[in-house]
């Protein structure tokens, strides 16, 4: 075994890697290029087949014909709504809860980190969980999105891990220059926990934008509260068991676009965001990831 | 009379100490002022819930109370058992969910194995990016693509068998029921693969680089030293994982099974949390609902402490 014949063996090794990793690359990519070029291409030209990664016929009628739905723009205005509201809500209980259990000398952390970690191993279940939402006259409401979502059990333990790793000093210091404990919380604590935050805001928002269920379980006959995943949920679901759109609104676009055209320009109205946002963030969910997981 | 003093002060002592635990109480006004909110809202979303469980002993009717029921006693749970439905969702949860955790765990630490081995740091970097795109797309989004993707006419999955001869004519991916659990799982991995594998290159970063140069002094291959210093490196990482999914196995959500799924599938797409939505909310059988929603937490929590006490076997620690 010489030196020549360990790099050519090297050299193949990384053609290789490079290879395998561009294929797994385009097998992600694919489906998005997909639905995103016949999303763009014209809908009686899609009905004939054969489109990869470009439109054939270039337009923009899809986009045109499924925002004069209804349906759609009040579940987009929903979906934001819902998104900002309770990744707000979301970033702030986590890390106050959070802050509060990090404090040592707090005489009530050990039964509230007894409370919140036990709630991680049992839940109630669907129909109890269901039963309740109906005895707080949640069902119907937009509320429904927010309330039983305030709070994630796990990023709270995920953020009191990042302060738990922060100098006490920083803290100790603060109290003698007589700052109270709300003051250090939103002076100290929350601009230094800055990387964790922008993690944990990903995830809650992500989960709100993801979320259709609810609207599934809770406000499926509240056309007000719709959000846009259960809108393309119901396109989908429609027209993949071979019944036609009932909205009768629909039914009347669908004359002039097909449901397949709608289907892919709803998901790419869906996706979008969220490619615009993750990028950006991924030095800290990478961190924010390993965090969580070394840590529980 | 001789005891008079002590009781004394026991007394003072105790009028001390929640004196003390007062002024505690006021010190941390704003620590309280910032817990106790989240406190009743815990105990209101996760633990009353729990009271929803005497539910599955009654034949509950919305009408009326919790407390003004009819009692049945174990009545739900003993047609939950007798019926054959059960055993065939029984069947279909721990089969995709024994292929999910085999896959969730194999074909992410593969990945990480190889995207460790690049070495042009932006080559690297695109594909992790790539990678992680799936996992933020919902599932409502994934199965859109799944059924675009493995469809008869133009599906791209039966273009590119065909294209290589492997089949002579599209295969109805999703009209056939014992391709379910498979499409499931590989939709799985392709949404969550990049994801999982976050956590591996993370455990493969904190290797220590000493080894694999003295490796490569001993004459060690690339594959060599991924077979004896990486995959040893990770082992804790993966132990520990691997434990806490085991502890879910019958909790696997439905809803990949919700949306993948169709009528001419149902038989094997059906997994526990969906016989209960169906039963229980659907056709209003709220009892009966309950009853394979406790036989699921039950069941889960003895995996996850079973899971817990052979991790604490093998390394006297503790996961939970």
């Amino acid at each position: 075994m010489n030196v020549s014949q360990r790099r050519y063996g090297d050299k193949l090794f990384d053609i290789g890697l490079y290879c395998l990793m561009v294929i797994a690359g385009i097998v992600t990519l694919y489906p998005f290029l997909n639905v995103l070029a016949i999303s763009f291409n014209n809908s009686v030209d899609t009905v004939r087949g054969g489109i990869t990664i470009f439109p054939r016929e270039f337009t923009l009628d899809n986009y045109a014909t499924i925002f004069a739905f209804d349906g759609l723009l009040t579940g987009f205005k929903n979906s934001v709504l819902r998104t900002v509201i309770g990744t707000i809500v979301g970033v702030l209980s986590a890390s106050m809860m959070a802050y509060t259990l990090s404090r040592r000398d707090f005489q009530a952390r050990k039964w509230m980190s007894v409370l919140f970690a036990m709630t991680m191993y049992f839940s109630g279940g669907l129909i109890p969980g269901y039963m309740l939402m109906r005895h707080l006259g949640l069902i119907g409401t937009f509320e429904v999105y927010i309330i039983p979502a305030i709070l994630s059990v796990w990023n709270v333990f995920v953020v009191r891990s990042y302060i738990d790793n922060l100098p006490i000093a920083l803290q100790e210091s603060a109290k003698i220059d007589g700052a109270n404990d709300w003051t250090i919380f939103w002076r100290i604590i929350l601009p230094l926990c800055q990387p964790v935050l922008a993690t944990i805001a990903l995830f809650v928002a992500v989960g709100h934008w993801n979320a259709w269920f609810d609207t599934y379980l809770f406000n499926n006959m509240k056309a007000e509260n719709t959000t846009l995943q259960y809108e393309l949920m119901k396109v989908l679901q429609s027209t993949q068991s071979g019944n036609n759109y009932r909205d009768p609104n629909a039914q009347q676009a669908i004359a002039s676009v097909s449901p397949e055209s709608i289907k892919m320009a709803i998901t790419i109205v869906v996706t979008v965001p969220i490619l615009l946002v993750y990028p950006f963030l991924q030095r800290y969910f990478v961190k924010g990831m390993t965090l969580g997981a070394v840590k529980s | 009379m001789k005891t008079m003093p002590s009781t004394e002060h026991g007394r003072s002592s105790a009028v001390n100490k929640r004196k003390r635990f007062l002024g505690r109480m006021i010190e941390h006004r704003y620590l309280y002022l910032m817990s106790l909110p989240f406190v009743a809202w815990i105990i209101v979303f996760s633990y009353v819930p729990i009271w929803g469980w005497l539910m599955a002993f009654q034949n509950y009717k919305p009408r009326f109370s919790i407390l003004n029921q009819k009692w049945v006693g174990l009545d739900n749970f003993i047609e939950l058992f007798t019926d054959e439905r059960f055993y065939l969702v029984l069947r279909n949860t721990l089969g995709m969910s024994i292929m999910g955790l085999i896959v969730s765990f194999t074909v992410p630490i593969i990945f990480a194995l190889f995207i460790n081995e690049i070495k042009n740091q932006f080559f690297k970097r695109s594909i992790q990016t790539i990678s992680y795109l799936p996992h933020f797309v919902s599932w409502v989004v994934v199965s859109g693509m799944v059924y675009k993707m493995l469809s008869t006419d133009g599906g791209a999955v039966n273009q590119l068998l065909m294209a290589l001869h492997i089949i002579d004519a599209p295969i109805q991916f999703m009209a056939k029921g014992e391709w379910f659990w498979g499409i499931v799982t590989a939709s799985d991995a392709w949404k969550e693969t990049g994801w999982n594998s976050i956590i591996f290159l993370a455990a493969m970063a904190g290797i220590d680089q000493e080894q694999y140069e003295a490796a490569t002094v001993d004459g060690a291959g690339r594959f060599r030293k991924m077979w004896h210093i990486t995959l040893p490196g990770i082992r804790t990482t993966f132990m520990v994982l691997f434990i806490l999914s085991i502890g879910h196995l019958i909790s696997i959500g439905f809803e990949k099974q919700f949306l993948l799924g169709n009528p001419l599938v149902s038989n094997y797409s059906e997994v526990l949390e969906l016989y209960a939505l169906n039963y229980g909310i659907n056709l209003s059988r709220y009892s009966y609902g309950t009853a394979i929603g406790i036989f699921n937490s039950v069941v889960s929590i003895i995996l996850v402490f079973a899971a817990n006490y052979i991790y604490k076997r093998i390394t006297k620690e503790s996961v939970i």
